[in-house]
């Protein structure tokens, strides 16, 4: 190998061997003079921070820029080195990739501080890499023209061919990503966005990985394992490709190339020092983020003296300031500009594990994550995201006058692409939003399972089995953890249709209402837990805050946004306040929470089921009466529950022989007999996951002539006794409900069995809530306005016998309201009941018939 | 033989890396000398042993609960050095080290980069006073070395004033050599050194994080190298370790040049206060590089602490004396409880309580005591400090408006310091918790108060805590026996409430209450201390037959009067059951068991139901 090469490579790396082991230092001048000599041609060019000026005659200065800190393991020779010595890479533009030819020429290069701007520490000495070097020339020579990088196996031309070819072919028929929407799918895919960028300006051109890999698993392996060698290689192959074919397209810089979704998506729970220097996915949620950072890329000098400037490059967050001007030899000389100094933005982020990643009883980890340039403030605290970056690994130094190191790395990831997994959530497309992935024996289980005929009780005994019976309970409950499909019928004007089953569970306190909310809570991925007791009603929607940090108001998000998509319990519904209930009335039936206060006006996506428990209003459930009257509940949010279950102590000897046996079973069962009787709560979960994120049962015909008749006979039941008996929204549970069963089966189609399965359920729920304790009927209008028929014929009776006692009398335009009562209560026959009398006079009131100030009654 | 010398030999083993099998040899050889009777009570532990009086770089042990799991570190598992003179390249071993030697070649091919992970350890919570004093005591008596540093103590105090003067590197400079904790005397000025750098002051501006207020001790930064995944967080660990309390890893950020942190990206990173809790002086918090940790089963000084065939011959030989042990301990609980035998029995039960398993959500085997109509009058403080002379670990929380609106109970991660803050709900396994409502007074909780009840409501009932970790709250499952104290009806859930009905109403119950206390000998608490933990121990089962005993038994008391006894009565009964026979030393329960706790159920109900009627009666 000729001389020139070593000897700025050598440079290179014994700069940075600076801070470490100080007598490099003389080792290190005469080449980075030489640096200075160069960089001062164009030290008179007006300082662009991120764009240093190109022309043809400075290839080196693109070079530096480009690639002026990534890992000084020789892995890019620079290009002086390039122009003289006999090893080329590839074809010659690629060898000056800053300005190859035609419209590349007017495009500034802009450094990629996340691939190389933390340097690593395993570098290589000038003694071991003589040696090695020249190893690698002999391969050469013997391998015929096959140069690699140095310490890769990457292979620049070979490299960059099969990128364009890739860009230039890859077609994927079958992507259902939302940034693909309005592409032509059997076209190739990245020219398409290639032309997007032309047309936007945008010169970002994001890869995903996984088509790289379908594309060329070689390749793919490549940019994994080094994707500080890799990338720019595809940076320069999909400049040269725009230009050919966008040749006269201005962007603000080149394009660089974002890739995404390594296939190796990890969770940071499993990131492992092989890792280092890799391109790694992990998702995570973001926690913190630092104030931007600007970080010097290069140091500008003057000389007080003779007005001489250098540009000093930032080495590891260092700065070699120069001791002696050059041009006049002055010593100590030379001062900092700072506004001629090049800067580039980073951010740092803090990183925490997800939730759901990790194991129980362990505390979540964190990462750090530093963003570069245009993706800095890209995320904010509290974003669910996916990195893509390249994960690094710093030692530690304690303290530079000390010798002795802290045996201890730093990690980071500097970030090349961020993705937002929740980002869609705002947007409404959701279907898949779990982007949970399932292995392919998982699949098998699961779908194994759901051919079983007997696969709905299954699951349905598999649901809190600690809860002892109460199968149509659990049943309802099974099919609102599955909950319909989702329909959009926003181009008519009607907006979403709601696809999530609400629960009410009353009943006696003890009846493990809560035990049940909290299997529930515990078995969803998104689930909130709250008690109407302790919540408020920014507790459940939102509130604005003042970040302490930012002092910016922010909104927080409360338990029934964060349960979007999941299930929200609350229980003890019959103590939450008023106002808090009332914004309840919303998000039941629209799925939306509207905001306005504090001066943000806007509307969050709710789309959470809403499962409840309440007790009676007399801690006993009063027979007697009907359900709203047991647990006063309004019943305009009474009837936004799909499923109304009564859970009461049956009190029946068979009934009670099981429960006792149930439970003693509970206390002497090893957990092995435990878990060979039930299902794993795992299974159920995937189970419950898969189904929600692939199926999507439509109601067939049969299914739509049977919910047809449901419907009718529902109504016909009223209208005997000339009174309503089902609602729309009756049909709709019916139709969200059978849906639901037929995701229980996997199955694409709605059913009869399915509908019939809904109709039983409905008609369970109805029979045990609705129905008139005075008449024994089952009775819709108990639930939908509170009262059932016979009451409010009642009411109406009494009413008018008031109206026509105070006729009687004649005219006395004021009565005593005590006397009238007592005066009522002789009349009438059967009991009248204060309550009663005050509901008549109210009535009568609102005819303009009388009116009550305090103690008396007026007529008017 | 002395441990700390073995640990020395695992160091150069290293050096010489001839053997790649090197770190398993060195564990199994740890394992099989620990498991050696009496062995593990020659070593030091940092619970007893001031830090000052250890040798840096032995092998000491330390009782505690992982209170934090920091983020997994990357260190040099095997790096080189260049020595200056020679030039000579020499490959350490950087396990088990905080700090590496001297000329670090940081660009050698030869450095391996390996995994470890840091674990924030404190000693036990509320661990009583009688279980510290014991195991001090046990561990004096077989420790040789705590006896000759106090001999050395005065030498080395004027070693480190001129020291003070002086630059302390200067000391560290001829550390060069790698066996350099070969001269004990610089060992021993090396450490007090560290002491009195980090005076009062900074101590008091580092927060240990200690769940309970008022706990002392060291806290201890474990440095965790194999089986990451077993530990997990509250859980209680003997660990032995190597100490480290290298006074580099002292290094505040105080002394930092703020214009460097500007410029250096990677110390930037981190906030002072991250600093702070993540690098505490080691003089404060050492770092224990851990070997070998069990986790304990109960941290009862006076039980074999292994399950060997040593403890099951204690357990076999002790069971003869339970029953017996069972009415005496009955007795002394009567004559505290003011002559209430129910309330005795109960609170028996309840101190042999023990979540022994969980189905689906649901916590079995908990058993929360509500004792209503306690005295007032510091009756509770002293009836705590008898429950707490009994249990080894145990907290009173005084229910007050005040701090239950001050207090943190639920633990809560502190982004800025990267960080969770304790609360007084973290708590190890087992420990009794006091909740003393007599001294709750009116006003009115705030929104911390709330949350806080809440907490204490979620202990109770689930036998969990939610941890706050601002964006989304993580549940814990714990294990902790709730005891209540009220005047009336608590306001908190309980399993079984219990009105004292006190037979006796001393003149001046501080004294009644200390005779009853002094009256008992130590060998007797003693038996008392030992029965409580091992009746928790004890397996337990329902035969069939009784099984159908039962169920028989709840079909007839449901006919009767279906409202009398729910499920959930049943659910009590069971537990109350097994409570009973197990205190009686019996592993299944038996009809006479089930009788039994029938029977006392009865007993108690119809006294609740007499308070209600009571209380009823009143205006």
């Amino acid at each position: 190998m000729s001389s020139p090469t070593s000897t700025p490579v050598g440079s290179k790396r014994s700069r940075d061997d600076i801070p470490v082991t100080p007598s490099s230092d003389g080792l290190a001048s005469p080449p980075s003079q030489r640096r200075r000599g160069q960089d001062s041609s164009n030290g008179d060019l007006p300082a662009m921070p991120t764009s240093p000026a190109t022309d043809i005659a400075s290839p080196a200065v693109h070079d530096t820029s480009l690639f002026s800190s990534p890992r000084r393991s020789g892995n890019f020779l620079p290009s002086e080195v390039d122009m003289s010595s006999p090893l080329m890479y590839g074809t010659p533009s690629s060898r000056v990739e800053g300005t190859p030819r035609s419209g590349v020429r007017g495009t500034p290069v802009r450094q990629r501080p996340d691939l190389g701007s933390a340097r690593k520490a395993p570098q290589v000495d000038l003694h071991t890499e003589l040696p090695s070097a020249d190893g690698a020339v002999a391969s050469e020579q013997a391998a015929g023209q096959k140069l690699v990088i140095w310490g890769t196996d990457v292979n620049v031309g070979t490299c960059k061919e099969k990128f364009q070819r890739f860009l230039q072919r890859f077609i994927d028929p079958t992507s259902n990503e939302d940034e693909n929407a309005g592409l032509d799918l059997n076209e190739p895919l990245y020219m398409q966005k290639l032309e997007e960028i032309s047309v936007i300006g945008e010169p970002v051109l994001n890869v995903n990985c996984s088509h790289v890999q379908s594309f060329d698993a070689d390749l793919y392996r490549q940019l994994i394992s080094y994707p500080q060698e890799v990338i720019p290689t595809f940076d320069m192959a999909v400049n040269e490709l725009f230009f050919e074919r966008f040749p006269d397209s201005i962007l603000e810089h080149q394009i660089q190339v974002r890739p995404y979704n390594a296939l190796k998506t990890r969770n940071m729970r499993s990131l492992n020092p092989e890792d280092i220097d890799q391109m790694i996915t992990i998702s995570g949620m973001v926690i913190r983020t630092s104030q931007l950072i600007p970080e010097m890329q290069e140091a500008f000098f003057q000389c007080q003296v003779c007005a001489f400037s250098t540009r000093v490059e930032v080495d590891r967050g260092r700065i070699a300031e120069p001791a002696v001007c050059r041009n006049c030899n002055t010593t100590h000389s030379l001062a900092l500009i700072h506004n001629r100094s090049a800067f580039s933005d980073k951010q740092m982020i803090k990183v925490q594990e997800s939730p759901d990643d990790m194991p129980a009883g362990q505390t979540p980890h964190t990462t750090i994550v530093y963003a570069h340039n245009d993706l800095v403030d890209k995320v904010q605290p509290g974003d669910r995201i996916n990195i893509t970056g390249i994960y690094r690994a710093v030692p530690m130094r304690e303290n530079p006058r000390q010798s002795t190191v802290k045996s201890v790395y730093k990690t980071h990831i500097d970030v090349i692409h961020f993705r937002k997994t929740d980002e869609k959530r705002l947007h409404g497309l959701d279907e898949d939003s779990d982007q949970k992935l399932f292995t392919e024996e998982r699949v098998q289980t699961l779908k194994e399972l759901a051919a079983k005929p007997d696969v709905y009780e299954r699951l349905s005994s598999a649901l809190a089995p600690s809860i002892y019976e109460q199968e149509d309970i659990k049943k309802g409950i099974l099919l609102q953890l599955f909950g319909g499909t989702r329909k959009d019928f926003s181009q008519t004007g009607r907006g979403n249709f709601r696809a999530e089953v609400n629960i009410l569970l009353c009943g006696d306190p003890g009846t493990s209402k809560s035990q049940l909310l909290q299997y529930v809570f515990n078995l969803v991925p998104r689930g909130q837990y709250t008690s109407g007791k302790g919540s408020s009603a920014v507790g459940l929607t939102a509130y604005v805050m003042k970040d302490p940090e930012t002092k910016q108001l922010v909104l927080q998000t409360g338990a029934l946004v964060l349960s979007d998509n999941g299930i929200c319990c609350i229980d003890e519904f019959d103590k939450m306040s008023d106002s808090t209930r009332s914004v309840l009335h919303e998000v039941m039936e629209q799925q939306t929470l509207s905001i306005a206060k504090a001066g943000i006006i806007c509307q969050l996506n709710a789309r959470t089921s809403v499962l409840a428990a309440a007790n009676p209003v007399e801690s006993q459930w009063n027979p007697k009466k009907t359900t709203i009257e047991n647990i006063q509940l309004p019943h305009t949010l009474l009837s936004r529950f799909d499923l109304i279950f009564l859970m009461l102590d049956p009190q029946d000897e068979a009934y009670d022989r099981r429960l006792a046996h149930h439970l003693v079973a509970l206390y002497y069962q090893s957990e092995e007999q435990i878990e060979e009787e039930f299902l794993d709560m795992a299974v159920l979960k995937d189970y419950i996951a898969y189904a929600r994120t692939y199926i999507n049962p439509r109601l067939n015909e049969e299914a739509s002539q049977a919910l047809i008749e449901a419907y009718v006979d529902m109504r016909k039941i009223g209208s005997g006794r000339g009174m309503v008996s089902a609602y729309p929204r009756q049909l709709e549970s019916l139709i969200r409900l059978a849906e639901a069963h037929a995701k229980v089966r996997f199955s694409d189609k709605v059913e009869t069995v399915d509908v019939e399965e809904a109709k039983r359920l409905h008609r369970e729920a109805l029979k045990q809530s609705a129905t008139d304790p005075r008449t024994g009927f089952v009775d819709i209008s108990i639930l939908t306005t509170g009262m059932s028929a016979t009451a409010r014929k009642r009411k109406e009776e009494v009413a008018q016998a008031l109206k026509k006692m105070i006729q009687s009398r004649g005219k006395t335009p004021a009565m005593k309201y005590q006397q009238l009562f007592d005066d009522l209560r002789g009349q009438s026959e059967a009991a009248i009941t204060k309550d009663m009398f005050e509901e008549a006079l109210r009535a009568l009131a609102d005819e303009d018939y009388l009116t009550v100030t305090g103690k008396t009654v007026r007529l008017l | 033989m002395r441990m700390w010398f073995v640990c020395r030999f695992c160091c150069p083993a290293a050096q010489s890396n001839s053997n790649p099998e090197w770190e398993a040899k060195v564990l199994e050889y740890f394992k099989g000398q620990l498991r050696e009777k009496e062995s593990h009570s020659w070593v030091p532990s940092l619970n007893d042993v001031p830090l000052h009086y250890l040798k840096p770089n032995s092998l000491v042990k330390f009782r505690c609960l992982v209170q934090d799991m920091f983020d997994p570190e990357f260190y040099m598992g095997v790096y080189e050095t260049v020595d200056p003179s020679t030039k000579a390249n020499v490959l350490r071993c950087g396990k088990y080290k905080d700090v590496t030697e001297c000329g670090v070649d940081l660009n050698s091919r030869n450095t391996v980069t390996a995994e470890r992970q840091t674990f924030y350890c404190v000693p036990i919570p509320g661990e009583s006073p009688w279980a510290k004093e014991i195991s001090f005591l046990s561990a004096a008596r077989v420790v040789p070395s705590t006896s000759y540093v106090p001999s050395r103590q005065k030498r080395s105090y004027e070693e480190d004033d001129d020291d003070m003067d002086t630059q302390p590197q200067k000391q560290r400079e001829p550390h060069t050599e790698p066996h350099g904790n070969g001269d004990s005397k610089r060992q021993e000025t090396e450490a007090p050194s560290s002491q009195t750098t980090a005076p009062s002051d900074c101590s008091s501006h580092l927060d240990l994080n200690f769940p309970l207020p008022g706990e002392r001790g060291p806290a201890c930064l474990v440095k965790v190298y194999e089986g990451l995944d077993s530990f997990k967080l509250n859980d209680t660990l003997e660990i032995y370790g190597i100490l480290s309390v290298n006074p580099v890893l002292t290094v505040l950020g105080e002394e930092k040049d703020p214009s460097l942190l500007l410029l250096n990206p990677t110390e930037s990173m981190e906030t002072p206060e991250e600093q702070r809790a993540h690098d505490p002086p080691a003089s404060l918090v050492p770092r224990l590089h851990m070997l070998y940790a069990r986790p304990l089963q109960h941290n009862n000084p006076l039980l074999p602490s292994a399950p060997t065939e040593d403890q099951s011959a204690f357990v076999s030989s002790f069971l003869v004396e339970m029953a017996s042990v069972r009415a005496e301990l009955l007795a002394y609980l009567t004559h505290v409880l003011l002559g209430d035998g129910l309330a005795a029995e109960y609170l028996l039960l309840h101190l042999i309580s023990n979540v022994y398993t969980r189905r689906d959500v649901l916590p079995l085997g908990k058993f929360t005591l509500n004792l209503s109509g306690c005295p007032l009058n510091s009756y509770t403080e002293r009836l705590y400090q008898i429950v707490q002379q009994l249990v080894p670990c145990s907290y009173r929380l005084s229910m007050s408006l005040h701090t239950m609106n001050s207090m943190r109970l639920v633990p809560k991660k502190d982004y800025v310091a990267n960080r969770l803050v304790s609360g007084a709900l973290q708590l190890a396994r087992n420990t009794s918790l006091f909740l003393d409502e007599t001294q709750l007074e009116q006003g009115q909780l705030d929104s911390s108060g709330v949350r806080n009840i809440t907490a204490l409501g979620n202990l109770i009932s689930w036998q969990k805590v939610d941890y706050d970790f601002s964006y989304h709250q993580m549940e814990f499952p714990c294990n902790i026996n709730v005891l209540v104290t009220s005047e009336g009806r608590s306001l908190l859930p309980s399993d079984c409430q219990v009105p004292l009905q006190p037979q006796v109403t001393p003149p001046n119950m501080e004294e009644y209450l200390t005779t009853i206390h002094m009256a008992q000998f130590t060998s007797q608490i003693n038996k008392f201390r030992v029965y409580l933990s091992l009746a928790r121990t004890l397996d337990y089962s329902i035969s069939d037959e009784v099984t159908k005993a039962v169920e028989d038994d709840f079909v007839d008391m449901r006919k009767d009067d279906p409202q009398s006894v729910t499920a959930e009565d049943l659910h009590r009964m069971l537990v109350v059951a097994r409570l009973l026979s197990l205190s009686l030393g019996q592993t299944t329960l038996s009809r006479d068991g089930w009788m039994r706790a029938k029977h006392i159920d009865m007993l108690r109900r119809s006294r609740t139901e007499q308070q209600k009627s009571l209380n009823g009666n009143e205006p």
